[in-house]
């Protein structure tokens, strides 16, 4: 079914960060560990899911001319629910990726997602789209934040699994660029293996 | 597809009737999420006083200005059994590598310092975060000091306080924030005609 | 002077892109060529300052005053996004070349996380006006910089032999990577 092809192409095919380089700031800027990785993943998949939705059913009722500051007060509302919901019951995690949580408003990828599909597809697609492609979104962050919190701290997750000191440059801003440049090499390698088969 | 017509007053009108939609929305999360922020805030707090002053059943607190510095430090009022147990002191500093640094110091009613824990922080990941007691026992060093006789500063300044390994500058601007408490402390409760509770 | 630490702080120390990760897309994505990167830099200089600006009354003389300060978000990222409007007008009739060069990447200026950041940073790091002004025209210097020297390399790059899996970004996030550990060095500098 085309719905779920429209779900697993955010994974690995039109991966946001690995292929579309799309929402690099926060990708580079919060996976400092796997959780924190994760937890921006999953709110910004709540923004991409919701906005998706709510543009998709009013798709119809919104004047061509003035469809993108539209689509931007829509985002930027779940955004601002994400932020009070996470302050109020997430704590922690709101300290952790503080600024990066009202970013969310400029990931090109939600942005991107309900001007270049949920505006033109109907609902259904739009929800199995905005899953797909925020979970993927989510993956890539874990992913990153997996391996700079491996190689910097030794753990993941918070679960000590190296005894030694780690690489400190990659919990800093050039291991996130390192580490991101060669994880997106491996997707292009990873790619191209899978379609000479 | 049928999309509505581009004309200047549909245009105002949807992007009016968005913004409304929006706002409204969100002024209705605002006040459900009101009472869960403070009570997540209020719960940092007390749990970081209960850190750093002896046992207590009374808790006072009142906003007091330091000799320097732009914001006023919050002093809490230890209560037990009438005596007074110890202060704790809400402090900050904005010379930390990257902004401000907040800190909860404890202090005993004749000065001495019972612990120091952070409050909030902006600095670098494996190195400035050392302030911080879950990674690593660092600011175990102020437990006992007296700033009436010990130099609440790096040793490399003339102090008597162990930097942190390549975070100088945190470990200088957490001083910085200690020694501003210590101040306050000495003047308005130390000193006679403290402050009256 | 206090302006001076907040011109060496924004432009080397903590630089936007290289610190913040604030404003990679563009980063990535016009550091190609010499020439548009100069223009991009130009044209995001413009629309931060003023975004700075703007954003900082609207938020010291409406959120505040009227408790509406969870308006920031959207009220923050509508002033961008208007401010992009009027500068792509702008050049379309002054420099309709530079126009064509910018193509998809003028609009961007709207997602283009650093604009945004700056603002919201301004007001949590409790600045004044001025000083806002001064760290805005600083932070638009420290994306210049990072942006027109990074594009300088990688015209360089291009000309090399790369493995094929790392040619394009994952060659330019690994300079990046070097170049963010090379601006890590004036940390002791503020």
């Amino acid at each position: 079914m085309s719905q779920i092809k429209n779900f697993t192409r955010g994974f690995i095919k039109e991966n946001p960060v690995f292929v579309l380089l799309l929402g690099l700031c926060p990708a580079l800027g919060v996976t400092t560990s796997a959780f924190n990785g994760l937890g921006m993943g999953l709110a910004t998949t709540f923004v991409l899911l919701s906005s998706n939705i709510v543009v998709s059913v009013i798709k119809d009722l919104i004047p061509n001319k003035v469809r993108i500051p539209s689509f931007i007060v829509i985002i930027a509302s779940f955004v601002t629910i994400v932020q009070l919901v996470m302050e109020a019951f997430l704590p922690e995690l709101f300290d952790a990726l503080g600024l990066f949580i009202p970013l969310i408003v400029v990931n090109c990828l939600v942005l991107g997602r309900a001007e270049a599909f949920a505006s033109k597809k109907n609902t259904l697609s739009s929800i199995a789209d905005g899953l797909g492609m925020g979970l993927g979104f989510a993956f890539a962050l874990t992913l990153l934040g997996a391996v700079r919190e491996l190689l910097g701290q030794g753990a993941v997750f918070g679960l000590s699994l190296i005894q030694a000191d780690g690489m400190l440059v990659f919990v800093l801003p050039p291991g996130a660029f390192i580490g991101l440049g060669y994880l997106i090499a491996l997707t292009n390698i990873l790619k191209k293996s899978l379609k000479t088969e | 597809m049928a999309k509505r017509e581009s004309t200047f007053i549909n245009m105002v009108l949807t992007l009016m009737l968005v913004t409304v939609v929006a706002s409204l929305t969100l002024a209705t999360v605002y006040n459900l999420t009101k009472e869960p922020i403070a009570r997540a805030r209020e719960e940092a707090r007390q749990a970081a006083i209960r850190m750093v002053v002896p046992d207590f059943d009374e808790l006072i607190t009142r906003k007091v200005m330091p000799a320097e510095g732009r914001d006023s430090l919050e002093f809490n009022f230890a209560i037990k059994d009438g005596d007074l147990a110890g202060v704790a002191v809400s402090t900050y500093t904005d010379k930390g590598f990257s902004g401000r640094i907040t800190a909860m110091v404890g202090f005993h009613p004749d000065g001495r310092i019972v612990d120091v824990v952070h409050l909030q922080h902006k600095e670098t990941p494996g190195l400035g975060d050392k302030i911080e007691k879950s990674k690593s026992d660092w600011s175990d060093q102020f437990q006992g000091m007296d700033p009436a006789t010990a130099v609440i500063r790096v040793t490399k300044d003339g102090g008597q306080v162990d930097a942190i390994t390549a975070a100088t500058i945190t470990a200088r601007a957490y001083c910085d924030g200690i020694q501003r408490a210590y101040d306050a402390f000495r003047k308005h409760v130390l000193s006679e005609g403290g402050i009256e509770l | 002077m206090e302006y001076i630490l907040i011109i060496i702080g924004a432009v080397f120390v903590n630089n936007i892109v290289l610190s913040y990760f604030l404003g990679i897309c563009p980063y990535i994505g016009v550091s190609s060529k010499l020439t548009t990167s100069v223009g991009m830099a130009g044209a995001v200089t413009f629309v931060m300052v003023l975004a700075t600006v703007v954003t900082y009354l609207i938020y010291t003389f409406i959120l505040v005053p009227f408790q509406v300060t969870y308006l920031q978000t959207i009220s923050y990222i509508l002033v961008i996004s208007s401010l992009v409007q009027m500068v792509e007008i702008m050049l379309k009739k002054v420099s309709p070349a530079l126009y064509q060069a910018l193509g998809i990447f003028l609009p961007l200026i709207t997602t283009n996380c650093a604009v945004l950041g700056v603002a919201i940073l301004t007001v949590q790091r409790e600045f004044n006006l001025l000083e806002g002004i001064v760290y805005a025209i600083a932070n638009s210097i420290g994306f210049a910089l990072a942006i027109i020297l990074f594009a300088g390399i990688r015209e360089h790059l291009d000309l090399m032999d790369i493995p094929k899996g790392m040619r394009g970004a994952p060659a330019a996030l690994v300079v990046a990577g070097i170049m963010a550990l090379a601006f890590m060095g004036f940390a002791g500098l503020v």
